[in-house]
């Protein structure tokens, strides 16, 4: 517990208020002493990217955190040696060494074992598999790596052609990397093609294998309509090129029968981690100009990959569709680029994984089965640094830019989006630990942690698409890939700075007109018999529920002005009394999004979470 | 002939404006730089017809208006009306009724009551093409006004007008401050010196203090809307080629400029409680755009579909923003004529930055603005027509032409332009001026691009949905926009 401490809010120069800090088992929480209302800030530990402790100003010791969600928070902290102890306690919580220091394993919702385990099968990838109609004459689902002796990063089951027997599956998974050989990730029912991913091949300069060869000559033929398939090396020719030094590489047209090779240059994990580093330091300027900010976001280069991964997308759906063909997909070890351009592909060409539940089996198929190494990538554990990148939330924003161009095509709306993508952080739920399947089984993730999805589904009514159109309203979607189709997403990257975003919420009202109207169909049949006896306006019931309803979604976040003025204010004197304004907006906002977050913490574990010294301390959290 | 003049006039106007040089420009046209000459030649000539009586709106007879219709909907004696019931400080005057004082003001201005006509028609002969300092604005929260004038004409001398100071002097009261903004860089208000122009000096209005907030205009902003324009329209473009040119033509800082400016001047009155004076050099251009933004901001009445058109119609046409100088072409023309410039679009893509930052606030939609946008260009209307109340005089604009308002007003047409999340909102709206909020216009740079049928089906949603809503709602209390909309009478009062 620290006294004394000032959170500060980078976009306005108001004076900050003085507030406590709290340090829990799982959070760190900032309690603002001075407003009327309470004002809280919380912060999960795993969330923590970095904390940085500033040169020391007249205000007190300065301390930076940068949030793996893009929260960034401010504190000035009284005296050096607080901040010194809150900044060590914080670098050991945030970077716990050992799996079983993670959330997960001590996340407690109350919920009986029975409700636990059900909530692991509310995902079956078997059943995804039959809805596309396999096993077929064409695919099979093998358990030829149960024991994990084909690839160790895959899961047990895995579909492949029937045509490829045990002795081709097993001499393919020697000529690819890290034993990833080549297996189903979607069947497009309408016309047998198909979209398959692996990683690249052991040629090197020259080497053939065989049973590869086999492989994917089984693999195009599984789909009959088409007398070719593409290969498509999802990594730029450059970078495939060097690899073929190393003993690995990229598919010879020559060797395999019918293959179309194609490269799509996409960068890798470095280049996209650093991409990333650019365009928040540009979404962290303060008071940038517009060129500032434009020539910021064209230097990072971040939407030029997201439009990369999205033009590989759809490339993929349109082969498969327009060209009927089957495409085989690698980048160096398929688990990255392969697993966002799959993915994407998928969501383009079924509409089912548009919806709740076929999002949900999108993301266990093909990220957390397939061996996308969320832990690595996340940085959840203590490692190395260079391994982290924002692969998934790359695809996440991908998904996001889909939105904006087909609102009416997806059953969730933005918030789900960034639920999924707190929670890949978070460690709160076991589905994204460890890096594969079998290590999710060696450190008993099924056993000891609880699934997201269940979690998720339970708020469904607030993680919605007001403006679904239902299942069947649109099936393929060919986005537009020009470069002005591409925006920025505030939403994401500025989440935290709500003064940017818009000042209604459209999503909220809708969502409230949404539930009125099932609250009002429910009370139809009821009104319809007393309506007669009334004189006048309709129930007064029924009205006022209606009228708060909206009153709560339309009343503007109370708003104040800015700072207009660019450079420093001489001439604006008396800017304290509209700062205060502004602090209340502040409250409100800041104790609604505090609410879901007590809600969450009270629901779901009132023992552990708070270490005894924040529970002595006044601020309990109701 | 009138009816020949009249049925090539449509042809040419039409194919000027949205399909030969938008065309050429879009790249859908089968004309443009393939048409013969001869043919291209003419139709250029038709389409800038030098005489505004021969333009298509002064035979364009439709046939469910009438002529006078739309034309006195918002009488500034209706505006003063309003002020009058609250402060006695103010007078209208028609010291211009013969366009002499003020050849771009209209007849009737608002005016501090305590100053008499004679001495503002000696403060006018000290401000550039007389544009004396008028009323904008009253802002009934706290009595303070929002003014507009052009520059001063002190001129290498320095020279003073003691009617001028008089007239600014009396605005405010002893001890109190004022705030002069001035929408040109320091630099440059000193440079019009040169030129006879100038700026208010602290010595002489010692309770004035003077912001400069430049605000780009004329050429250089045509210049940025052409380069946009162009490389919207490029779909070779790169990601990084796109993001640059996008930066390097400065539309949207443009827009940012605009609207922090506007919000300058509405913090200044609103939260400094101070009066506030906006002019640049003429007065016709960059004041009228913060002026009419600052009202949007701070005014509720601005953000109703007939609150708008009487915004536009005191601030931007009667207040004599040259609309045929500057919308001569179509928007999206080659042809760069000195004295073209795309302010009034600038003005309407600042409400639209205000209608995404608060989605309910406005009751018009996107749709309002760019009908707007169109009819500022190219119109069957003569609203937008000449550069000043005088020029419509003499054309007999009102007397010959048929008024938009009085087409957009018919409740089936104006259904068309109402947003369906509206919401009467009495705060003041302060947007966020953030390069991250501010957002390009698809709608409008795009809108011949973009495929938009996904996003019309979102819109179509989003209106089932609300209303759907709203239906059980309707016998309520709050069925106001419903009754609103079958009687517009009711609604034009319901305003002011």
């Amino acid at each position: 517990l620290v006294e004394n401490v000032k959170l500060l809010d980078r976009y306005t120069n108001r004076k900050a208020a003085n507030g406590t800090l709290y340090l829990t088992a799982t959070h760190l929480i900032y309690v603002d002493a001075s407003s009327e209302v309470r004002k809280e800030t919380w912060i999960l530990h795993h969330h923590i990217a970095s904390v940085e402790k500033l040169p020391l100003t007249t205000a007190g010791c300065p301390l930076l955190i940068h949030c793996k969600n893009f929260h960034v928070a401010h504190f000035v902290i009284g005296q050096e040696r607080d901040c010194h102890e809150v900044y060590t306690s914080l670098l050991k919580l945030s970077q716990p060494v050992k799996p079983e220091e993670l959330y997960a394993f001590s996340y407690n919702p109350k919920m009986s074992k029975d409700n636990r385990e059900i909530g692991w099968k509310l995902i079956d990838l078997k059943v995804d598999y039959q809805r596309m109609g396999i096993p077929n004459d064409y695919w099979e689902i093998t358990d030829v790596n149960k024991d994990y002796e084909v690839c160790n990063t895959y899961p047990p089951e895995i579909v492949v052609p029937r045509a490829a027997n045990k002795a081709t599956v097993i001499g393919s998974s020697r000529f690819r990397s890290r034993g990833r050989i080549p297996v189903l990730s979607y069947l497009y029912k309408e016309n047998n093609a198909a979209i398959c991913r692996c990683s690249q091949p052991l040629s090197g300069f020259s080497a053939r294998c065989l049973e590869d060869e086999q492989m994917l000559q089984a693999i195009r033929e599984a789909n009959p309509g088409c007398a070719f398939m593409y290969v498509v090396d999802t990594r730029p020719k450059l970078n495939a090129m060097a690899n073929r030094a190393a003993g690995k590489g990229y598919e010879n047209e020559d060797n395999y029968d019918n293959i179309r090779f194609k490269f799509i240059g996409i960068e890798n994990i470095h280049v996209m981690r650093n991409s990333l580093q650019k365009l928040l330091e540009v979404c962290e300027t303060k008071s940038p100009s517009m060129s500032d900010f434009l020539t910021g976001l064209e230097n990072s280069g971040w939407l030029r990959h997201i439009k990369a991964v999205m033009d590989a997308g759809v490339f993929l759906a349109k082969a498969v569709k327009d060209e009927n063909a089957s495409v085989l997909v690698h980048c160096s070890d398929g688990w990255d680029r392969t697993a966002q351009v799959c993915s994407l592909a998928s969501l383009l060409l079924d509409p089912f994984y548009r919806t709740f539940k076929g999002f949900m089996v999108l993301i266990e198929k093909e990220w957390i089965a397939m061996g996308h190494k969320f832990s690595h990538r996340c940085g959840h554990l203590d490692g190395d640094p260079k391994e982290v990148s924002p692969v998934f939330t790359q695809f996440i924003e991908c998904v996001w830019q889909l939105m904006q161009q087909f609102p009416c095509t997806f059953e969730f709306n933005e918030r789900f989006l960034l639920e999924i993508h707190d929670h890949v952080y978070s460690c709160q739920f076991g589905n994204f630990l460890g890096t594969c399947h079998k290590e999710r089984e060696d450190l008993k993730i099924f056993e000891k942690t609880h699934s997201l999805w269940p979690f998720l589904l339970q708020k469904k009514q607030e993680l919605r698409n007001p403006l679904y159109k239902g299942f069947t309203a649109y099936k393929e979607l060919q986005p537009n890939t020009l470069p002005f189709s591409f925006q920025f997403w505030c939403g994401m990257y500025n989440r935290f700075d709500k003064g940017m975003h818009p000042k209604q919420c459209v999503l909220d009202h809708l969502l409230s007109c949404m539930s009125q109207k099932m609250k009002l169909e429910d009370n139809a049949s009821e009104l319809e018999n007393k309506l007669p006896f009334l004189d006048g306006p309709l129930p007064s019931e029924a009205c006022s529920l209606s009228k708060v309803g909206s009153a709560a979604s339309k009343t503007p976040m109370l708003n104040t002005p800015q700072d207009y003025e660019g450079e420093p204010p001489p001439v604006l004197t008396n800017g304290i009394s509209v700062g205060n304004v502004d602090v209340m907006s502040d409250v409100d906002q800041k104790n609604k999004e505090n609410l879901c977050n007590h809600q969450d913490l009270h629901d779901l574990n009132d023992t552990n979470v708070l270490d005894s010294e924040a529970r002595e301390g006044e601020p309990q959290c109701h | 002939m009138p009816a020949l003049a009249c049925s090539w006039d449509v042809a040419t106007r039409r194919e000027q404006g949205w399909g030969l040089q938008r065309g050429g420009r879009w790249g859908r046209s089968q004309l443009s730089p393939c048409a013969p000459a001869p043919i291209f030649a003419l139709l250029q000539a038709l389409s800038s017809v030098d005489s505004v009586m021969m333009m298509y709106p002064f035979f364009y007879r439709p046939q469910d208006l009438r002529l006078e219709e739309g034309w006195h909907l918002f009488p500034l004696e209706q505006y003063f009306q309003q002020i009058a019931a609250q402060t006695s400080q103010w007078r209208l005057s028609d010291l211009n009724r013969d366009f002499t004082t003020c050849p771009t003001y209209p007849a009737d201005v608002i005016v501090p009551a305590a100053v008499s006509d004679d001495t503002l028609r000696r403060a006018a002969r000290f401000r550039q093409g007389g544009r004396f300092p008028v009323l904008s604005y009253y802002h009934p929260r706290n009595g303070t006004v929002l003014l507009r004038s052009s520059q001063p004409l002190t001129g290498p001398n320095r020279k003073r007008c003691p009617e001028d100071e008089v007239l600014l002097g009396t605005v405010l009261d002893e001890g109190e401050r004022g705030f002069i903004i001035d929408t040109r860089s320091a630099q440059a208000a000193k440079q019009a010196r040169m030129t006879g122009g100038g700026t208010e000096p602290k010595s002489s209005y010692p309770q004035w203090k003077r912001l400069h907030r430049p605000l780009e205009r004329g050429r250089p902003l045509q210049e940025s809307f052409i380069k946009l324009v162009e490389a919207c329209n490029d779909a070779s473009l790169s990601m990084d080629r796109w993001l640059s040119r996008l930066e390097s033509c400065r539309w949207l800082s443009h827009v940012k400029a605009a609207l922090s400016t506007a919000c300058l001047a509405a913090q200044c009155l609103d939260r400094e409680e101070a009066s506030v004076l906006v002019h640049g050099a003429e007065g016709t251009d960059t004041t009228l755009l913060v002026t009419a933004l600052a009202q949007v901001i701070l005014d509720p009445g601005c953000r109703t579909v007939v609150g708008f058109q009487g915004l536009l119609e005191r601030e931007w046409i009667e207040a004599g923003h040259p609309f045929h100088l500057r919308c001569a072409r179509s928007a999206y023309s080659h042809a760069r004529l000195k004295q073209e410039a795309p302010l009034f679009l600038l003005f309407l893509d600042c409400v639209w930055q205000l209608s995404r930052q608060f989605p309910f606030s406005l009751e018009f939609g996107e749709s309002l603005l760019l009908t707007l946008f169109d009819n500022a260009y190219a119109s069957d209307y003569g609203t937008f027509l000449c550069n000043n109340e005088k020029e419509r005089c003499l054309c007999k604009v009102k007397e010959n032409t048929h008024s938009l308002w009085a087409w957009l007003n018919q409740p089936e047409e104006k259904k068309k332009y109402l947003n369906p999340l509206y919401s009467h909102n009495p705060l003041v709206i302060w947007p966020s001026v953030e390069p991250q909020s501010i957002q390009l216009w698809q709608g409008l740079f795009f809108r011949w691009i973009r495929p938009s049928q996904y996003l019309d089906e979102a819109r179509a949603e989003m209106q089932r949905l609300v209303e759907g809503n709203e239906a059980p709602a309707k016998e309520s209390a709050g069925s106001r926009l419903s009754r609103s909309l079958s009687d517009p009478a009711a609604r034009t009062e319901n305003e002011r």
